[in-house]
């Protein structure tokens, strides 16, 4: 099994160091879910909720939002520059060394 | 007062199936969903996605599913109050529980079968500390009655088909003035309202504030103006009689979390025996459930509300025996 290190920066500041498959098509929502962090991933992936809303806070260069994330973009708050929802982040190699904070819940 | 025998909460696609399966027990249904329509999830969140896990069915869109749902569960004419919330529940002193709900309708069934998902949807709220002070005095997160709005002025925030028609509408000698107030530049509205707004704005019938949003709002008892913080322009102050904030819906636990059912990971803890809880005659179903090895699939839920109404069936009528008999020997009898 391919894995990459990914950290995951929670809403009280702790930083949770992960161990992430590249190779089980797994998003960095269900990576958070299952690390039973507080992401709640409502509509299951489809970028449809805006509940696993997270910033990207290391240098990757992530692959361009989509319309649809963009557009859920608009139904979440606290949204900046670095936003991104978690089930449209990819898990793959490129991003060994990510770090992502959660964004406030609301 | 709605009189039945199972009342069902949350009229997705768990709680249309339990329709059909207590249907073969003789059981009727009502249903109560706080969103004006059936479906749940399936139609509110993805009705033209297809879902690929359910038996049987290679492929099918989830509005498509639930128009199945309503077809197999129509032969038992289940009952339904849309659009309100399940709100209070009282035991009366037969045994049964009276169900009230948030605009006031009156409900009575000796078993009730929660299968409300994630919750019931409601607005999105903007983070802003003091917003709650401010509802219904001039912040709406539902518009209503347009007529409302005449000879007011107001402001819309979203970027989506909402917020788009609801500026379309009011700056159409409605409203005095109009102000749609928006994060980015790019809309997710049809092409056409998002040109008619383009056009309106051109125009001077809408002020449209994009790069742009609303986080401060003030006044002393009712609403009177709104801080926006605008990406390059950095703050400014709106004057205003409404703000009416437009950001999607998002389902809450809501008042179900007060019903002294023992809650756990945001979900209701049962037994798989039955998918009883913890309070004799109240079931949970569906997403809504947890227990150990839970999975939150429309197919075990479908599971679930099957061997709930055997139990609610057994409450309803402890003295008699209950013989499973299949469909392809009996055929589907309705009422």
């Amino acid at each position: 099994m391919s894995m990459i290190k990914v950290t995951v920066v929670d809403r009280e500041g702790v930083a949770h160091e992960l161990d992430a498959p590249t190779d089980m098509g797994m998003n960095m929502m269900e990576l958070c879910k299952s690390a039973e962090l507080p992401v709640e991933g409502t509509c299951g992936g489809m970028a449809m909720c805006a509940s696993c809303h997270m910033y990207v806070t290391s240098d990757h260069v992530l692959p361009e939002k989509s319309d649809d994330e963009e557009d859920m973009l608009d139904e979440a708050f606290h949204v900046n520059d670095e936003s991104r929802l978690g089930c449209q982040i990819h898990l793959a190699d490129a991003l060994e060394g990510l770090v992502v904070k959660l964004a406030p819940v609301g | 007062m709605i009189q039945t025998d199972i009342l069902i909460i949350g009229a997705g696609p768990c709680g249309l199936f339990t329709v059909f399966e207590a249907g073969l027990l003789k059981l009727r249904c009502h249903l109560i969903d706080a969103l004006p329509q059936a479906g749940g999830q399936c139609s509110e969140i993805y009705p033209k996605k297809p879902i690929y896990d359910i038996p049987a069915y290679p492929s099918i869109l989830a509005g498509d599913l639930v128009d199945k749902l309503m077809e197999q569960a129509e032969p038992f004419k289940p009952g339904f109050t849309l659009g309100e919330r399940a709100e209070r529940i009282e035991k009366d002193d037969e045994d049964q529980f009276v169900l009230t709900t948030n605009r006031g309708t009156v409900h009575r069934a000796p078993v009730i079968a929660i299968a409300g998902g994630l919750g019931c949807f409601e607005p999105r709220k903007p983070p802003i500390h003091n917003l709650a002070q401010f509802e219904d005095h001039g912040v709406e997160y539902i518009i209503k009655d347009p007529e409302f709005y005449r000879d007011k002025k107001v402001v819309i925030s979203g970027g989506g088909d909402s917020a788009l028609d609801w500026t379309i509408f009011l700056a159409d000698g409605v409203a005095s003035e109009v102000t749609l107030v928006h994060r980015r530049t790019g809309f997710r509205g049809h092409l056409d309202s998002v040109q008619k707004v383009m056009d309106l704005a051109e125009q001077g019938k809408v002020k449209l504030l994009t790069n742009a949003e609303v986080v401060g709002t003030e006044g002393q008892g009712s609403l009177e103006t709104l801080t926006v913080n605008h990406k390059e322009q950095g703050e400014m102050v709106l004057e205003t009689d409404h703000w009416v904030p437009l950001f999607g819906l998002s389902p809450k636990l809501g008042p179900i979390a007060d019903w002294n059912l023992n809650i756990g990971k945001n979900s209701i803890e049962v037994d798989t025996f039955d998918y009883s809880t913890n309070v004799p005659g109240i079931y949970a179903i569906g997403d809504i459930n947890t227990y150990p090895g839970k999975l939150k699939l429309i197919l075990c839920g479908f599971h679930e509300a099957t061997l709930m109404v055997q139990s609610a069936f057994k409450r309803i009528y402890p003295d008699k025996n209950l013989v499973l008999k299949y469909t392809t020997v009996n055929g589907v009898a309705g009422f």
